[in-house]
């Protein structure tokens, strides 16, 4: 096993999700600790000095987003956990959702108490069919419980959720298109500022924070800052979720204490690649994270700072390992028609960029690709960067950008031979 | 789409007050849940109901890929195509499903009984490739799995 495990820790049965074996596990202690025994300005200081950071892609400080909003402005607030999974490689939320949904659910109401929220939202995504089921199953059992709703546990607070399905659009999961989206809108995001702990949902001030990242809450609460601290690395405290896939023999998702070794994780967890083969290169977190090559990830740590050293990043925790034989161009192709589909066409530069380098890598692909196609794609992804209102179209640009700094030349022999160096392969047989 | 009233009255209950305009993505999927699809009289009387302009409904329904303003067959079926499908033989599993049914994606067997289509991630990259059957997730795919699955899709 990878280092401690927080979120986890208990064997998957038939009915581990369920609220009994949540409680028999010590569920719900941590919010009648925060309920009876702290102030919200209490738990916010808490998870602020627990240096926990987000765990969606930005890794952006929850406590310092927390910080935002003033508990007592005197308006409603809103919390809204980011269940809006989306990011190609990217499906450990859905293992929390389905395995262990009780954990958001007392995370999100210990995360209220904080923020002086009586509403709370979680935004599903549209596809998720179990993992919904499970969710609304749980919020069910929570509310015949007595933790939602009026004077929860004897107190004074009151708190309800509404499980708020989404229809199918990446861009939604953007915080302000998610918004956009949750108020009944299409999934337009929007420039900041005004922030959205500022104005948010119907213009409230609104916390929206990604499933795993609030499901650290009730850890941190029920042991401590200091305690989650002694966890990982000291500039990435806690573990991560990596949902790993691709040419491994074990993919599956698999909670690892940030700063363990990359290489051990993949080979003694993952059970190394497929075929006895060794790692062309790694996607370290869902596809808008650049690519690392074999050699390059040998003697990294899974660790924020490392990655960002490595000009990458861990963003989403969708690892997909890459095994030697696989035909980059015709992988890149993909990337490129996902990010055009998904584009929501409000920004010129994306609308129209994420078209031009879907088209460029269609023309390559059927063996039409021109000699200056390659300084094209740099330059389509380099007039994005910056210049729109979301990250879409900046994280078509670091994809195409990072697979073309490393793996150039396939690219160019595609241009010139009219055909793949790898066939336009991207199977791995599995190991026997 | 009037039938349907009395369930949102109750999904307005768990919204707070103010809200109707939230109501529009749960009231639309509810709608194509019963009719199959969403026809343009379910627009004006949704637009009605919730007090929220005819265009925010019309804009929502061209905007998510899982609404429909026309209906499909009676099994619709959707395959991952995206990068860790493809890794593991997403394009091969579709290609046997094309052969077999008759039909590309976009298209509907004439008997009405398969819509087949393409999606973007579906978030199952570790059990790839994978399809959805209306709601459902079918994971870890291969031909043998798909044939029977299909043969029991009447």
């Amino acid at each position: 096993m990878p280092g401690r495990q927080l979120i986890m820790s208990f064997p998957v049965t038939a009915t581990s999700h369920s609220l009994d074996e949540y409680r028999a596990r010590g569920g719900y202690g941590a919010l009648e600790k925060a309920l009876r025994t702290m102030t919200p300005a209490e738990v916010t200081k808490e998870v602020t000095a627990s240096g926990l950071q987000g765990r969606g892609g930005a890794a952006f400080e929850v406590g310092r987003k927390w910080q935002v909003v003033v508990y007592d402005d005197g308006q409603p607030h809103y919390l809204i956990a980011n269940a809006d999974e989306g990011e190609p490689g990217t499906f450990k939320d859905r293992w929390i959702l389905e395995n262990n949904p009780h954990v958001l659910l007392e995370s999100m109401l210990i995360s209220s108490y904080a923020l002086g929220v009586r509403n709370c939202f979680v935004y599903i995504r549209g596809e998720f069919d179990l993992p919904y089921r499970r969710l609304a199953g749980a919020v069910e059992e929570a509310y015949a419980a007595g933790y939602f709703g009026e004077r929860i546990l004897g107190t004074d607070f009151c708190c309800d959720i509404v499980v708020y399905r989404g229809a199918g659009a990446y861009v939604a999961g953007e915080a302000s298109g998610l918004i956009a989206s949750l108020e009944g809108k299409k999934g337009y995001p929007r420039n900041r500022p005004p922030r959205l702990t500022v104005k948010g949902l119907y213009q409230r001030p609104t916390v929206v924070n990604n499933v795993e990242s609030l499901s650290n809450v009730a850890w941190i609460i029920a042991h401590g800052a200091a305690a989650f601290k002694e966890i990982g690395t000291p500039k990435s405290p806690g573990t991560r979720l990596f949902s790993v896939s691709g040419h491994v023999n074990r993919p599956g998702v698999y909670e690892v204490e940030l700063g363990y070794p990359w290489m051990k994780f993949l080979e003694e967890d993952c059970g190394g690649v497929r075929d006895g083969r060794a790692i062309k290169c790694v996607v370290p977190g869902g596809v808008s994270s650049k690519v690392l090559t074999g050699a390059e990830i040998r003697d990294l740590p899974l660790s924020h700072e490392a990655l960002w050293d490595a000009g990458s990043t861990l963003g989403s925790g969708g690892m997909i390992v890459i095994a030697e034989g696989t035909c980059m161009v015709t992988l890149s192709q993909i990337l490129m028609r996902f990010y055009h589909h998904e584009s929501c066409g409000q920004c010129t530069p994306c609308r129209h960029g994420m078209g031009w380098l879907h088209r460029i890598m269609d023309r390559i692909v059927a063996g039409q690709g021109r000699p200056e196609d390659i300084e094209r794609l740099y330059y389509i992804s380099k007039f994005n960067d910056g210049t729109t209102i979301c990250g879409l179209g900046d994280a078509a640009g670091y994809a195409i950008s990072g697979i073309l700094d490393k793996f150039r030349g396939e690219f160019e022999y595609y241009i010139e031979h009219k055909r793949s160096r790898f066939q336009g392969n991207l199977e791995c047989p599995r190991s026997s | 789409m009037r039938h349907l009233i009395p369930e949102f009255e109750k999904l307005r209950e768990r919204f707070p007050a103010g809200f109707e305009s939230s109501m529009v993505l749960p009231c639309v999927r509810r709608i194509q849940e019963d009719r199959g699809y969403v026809a343009d009289e379910d627009i004006s009387q949704l637009a009605a109901y919730l007090g929220v302009p005819q265009i925010q409904i019309e804009e929502v329904l061209s905007f998510y890929t899982m609404f429909r303003r026309r209906p499909v067959g009676r099994w619709q079926l959707q395959f991952c195509h995206n990068v860790s499908c493809s890794m593991n033989g997403a394009e091969r599993v579709l290609e046997h499903v094309q052969k077999k049914l008759g039909i590309r994606p976009g298209e509907t067997t004439p008997d009405g009984r398969f819509t087949l289509s393409t999606a973007e991630c579906l978030g199952s990259c570790g059990t790839a490739p994978m399809m959805m059957v209306n709601e459902g997730y079918h994971e870890d795919l291969t031909i043998a799995k798909i044939d029977e699955l299909l043969e029991g899709l009447k």
